[in-house]
């Protein structure tokens, strides 16, 4: 076993800078989730506050879910996936379609590119596109309003809208890349399938229906069992730096991520914030689990393990 | 022309093509036009956006923005300075990080290649979540306002690690780097002088896809950065808007009021700041994109 370890050693050794990183940046932090079930009290040193802390089991837990907050932002969580998910993986599908079938191609390039932009952009800089148009004074769409006679909306104080708002902007800044896999995909069908259809006289809806959208099976079961997998998750910036951070949306922003961030950086809770950050990290690794189990069923190649 | 012309039947109509072609243009419109907007935004006049609120046809025009930041903003040029720095170091930094440990599980006689592999897998199912971060970066290695600690955090993914392994099972041949051997090479030499020149095109990949996610990245510097010095240029846009969000809670008290007013930066800068912020990545996006469509691609399937 030594006399293997040696004669391995160069390789091993070319992997051990990343091999430090792992330890370091994603293993170290898993405390995060030993914390959860402790009073944590800074007391030192960083291990020596660790073991010192008393463990408390699932306290935290019983006290973050008896505050109305934790229910509120697990519904968000969840409802504003079951949305994202079902918009995320039908829209970019038509739409890919549609470029696919241009006849122009050059053209498909142009839309293509530029669908894709928003992608590229951060949270901070949507959130200042947004302002530019919601801002109560200086917005376009309030003076809009005011040039049309109406009254002018105090849109970041009002949480009736965000629901809508929030899944536009989720599809506008994603649609580019879901468009692209789709495509990818596309392009890889077999055109003869297509070349036999229509010998049969199938018209180019009925090639779509079937033969595009059959090849795509396998390829939405995927794309929809891995959003599964993150259905306890939310994309932090969308939620947290589009609202800009407004208090009288809370209810309809407030997703677990916000949550583990504004209980432990703002109300400085330890506890609360990493109970809630382990829940979803099991939750998390649950929802993968049953949803690579599925994949392996449908499409063994496709399974992530 | 011709070989369409051939296989017409294949075709959607021309009538339908119009018809995708509106739709798509409106779409692409609706993608790019709040970027637009702020550009226009940020040429326009003070006085005009005061009186009119943000508009498409400013009632005048103004280079006045892009004026001060030069002559006045030297924090905001300063921040987009921290901002290249801890892209290129991070860059660097994760390129060889990620480079060197993908090659490692993608060698097929390396007996350790499982070990390696669910090391890098785990964190992708499990994480420690915010406290546990906060306490290692923070705490132990005690890299509160420090540039590491926007650097280091983002430098490795297990994504990009089996993006990585998968385009070197596929481009570099097994035969190579036996033949490497049987001549006697070390493998970090193999590795440094075989496998990566012939790797240029995975490597551009995962190298835009770092770049990108740090020139993006406000998340680290809002959890560990609290000195001006260090402020990257998206937090920097964060922190003008928390005091704008700080200021209309304000109201009335005069006083502190018009203290952070004198620091806040315009209407028009503000967009500026953004303009630039973007600027980098619609100018070099559209000719780097079909690495990313290629990485992102490889990714869908295999992640």
């Amino acid at each position: 076993m030594w006399k293997r370890f040696k004669k391995n050693f160069g390789l091993t050794a070319i992997a051990i800078p990343g091999f430090i990183w792992f330890i370091l940046f994603s293993y170290l932090p898993l405390i995060g989730i030993v914390i959860a079930f402790k009073d944590y009290k800074i007391s030192g040193g960083f291990f020596e506050s660790l073991i010192s802390s008393e463990w408390i089991g699932f306290d935290n837990f019983k006290f973050m879910f008896a505050t109305n907050d934790a229910k509120i932002m697990v519904r968000n969580t969840l409802l504003y996936n079951v949305f994202f998910i079902a918009i995320n993986i039908v829209v970019p599908l038509f739409i890919a379609i549609m470029i696919s079938e241009l006849l122009n191609k050059r053209g498909a390039k142009a839309y293509q590119t530029m669908i894709f932009f928003p992608y590229f952009l951060s949270w901070v800089v949507v959130s200042y596109f947004v302002w530019a148009f919601l801002s109560p004074d200086r917005g376009l769409v309030n003076r809009l309003f005011e040039s049309l006679g109406m009254e002018g909306v105090s849109w970041y104080s009002e949480k009736k809208y965000w629901p809508f708002f929030l899944t536009f902007f989720n599809t506008w800044k994603n649609l580019g890349y879901n468009i692209v896999i789709y495509l990818a995909a596309i392009v890889g069908i077999d055109k003869t399938y297509y070349e036999a259809a229509s010998l049969d006289g199938a018209s180019k809806w009925q090639q779509i229906k079937h033969v595009t959208l059959p090849q795509l099976r396998s390829l939405i079961a995927v794309l929809f069992l891995m959003a599964i997998g993150k259905v306890f998750n939310s994309d932090f910036g969308l939620f947290y730096q589009v609202p800009r951070n407004s208090g009288a949306l809370f209810p309809v922003t407030q997703t677990v991520d916000t949550y583990v961030y504004r209980t432990f950086r703002v109300i400085g809770d330890i506890g609360m914030s990493s109970a809630a950050a382990a829940l979803q990290s099991i939750v998390g690794l649950v929802f993968i689990l049953v949803a690579n189990y599925v994949i392996r069923k449908i499409d063994r190649e496709s399974a992530l393990f | 022309m011709k070989t369409r012309r051939k296989r017409h039947y294949l075709d959607i109509s021309e009538g339908t093509n119009i018809v995708f072609n509106i739709f798509l243009v409106i779409l692409s419109i609706l993608a790019v036009i709040p970027f637009i907007f702020v550009v226009i935004i940020s040429f326009s006049d003070e006085t005009s956006i005061v009186s009119k609120g943000y508009s498409f046809v400013p009632e005048r025009w103004s280079t006045y923005a892009y004026e001060y930041i030069l002559e006045n903003g030297s924090d905001i040029l300063h921040s987009y300075g921290i901002s290249l720095i801890v892209t290129v170091i991070g860059t660097l930094i994760g390129l060889a990080l990620i480079a060197t440990y993908a090659y490692v599980i993608s060698r097929p006689t390396y007996p350790y290649r499982k070990f390696f592999t669910v090391l890098a897998l785990i964190p992708m199912l499990f994480s420690g979540g915010l406290v546990g971060n906060y306490l290692v970066v923070a705490r132990l290695l005690d890299l509160k306002d420090s540039i590491w600690a926007l650097v280091l955090p983002l430098a490795m993914s297990p994504f990009y690690v089996f993006v990585l392994k998968s385009f070197y099972r596929t481009s570099i041949p097994d035969a190579i780097i036996e033949s490497a051997r049987i001549d006697g090479a070390s493998e970090l030499r193999t590795f440094l002088s075989i496998v990566l020149p012939i790797s240029k095109a995975g490597l551009a990949t995962i190298g835009l896809f770092l770049t990108l996610g740090y020139w993006n990245d406000w998340y680290n510097a809002m959890l560990y950065i609290d000195e001006q010095a260090l402020i990257p240029i998206q937090y920097m846009l964060i922190r003008i808007e928390n005091n704008i969000n700080f200021l209309a809670q304000l109201g009335s008290q005069q006083g502190i009021a018009s203290e952070v007013t004198r620091n806040l930066p315009s209407e028009t800068v503000r967009m500026a700041i953004v303009v630039l912020t973007v600027a980098p990545i619609a100018c070099v996006y559209p000719f780097f994109q079909k690495y990313f469509v290629g990485g992102l691609t490889l990714g869908a399937v295999k992640e």
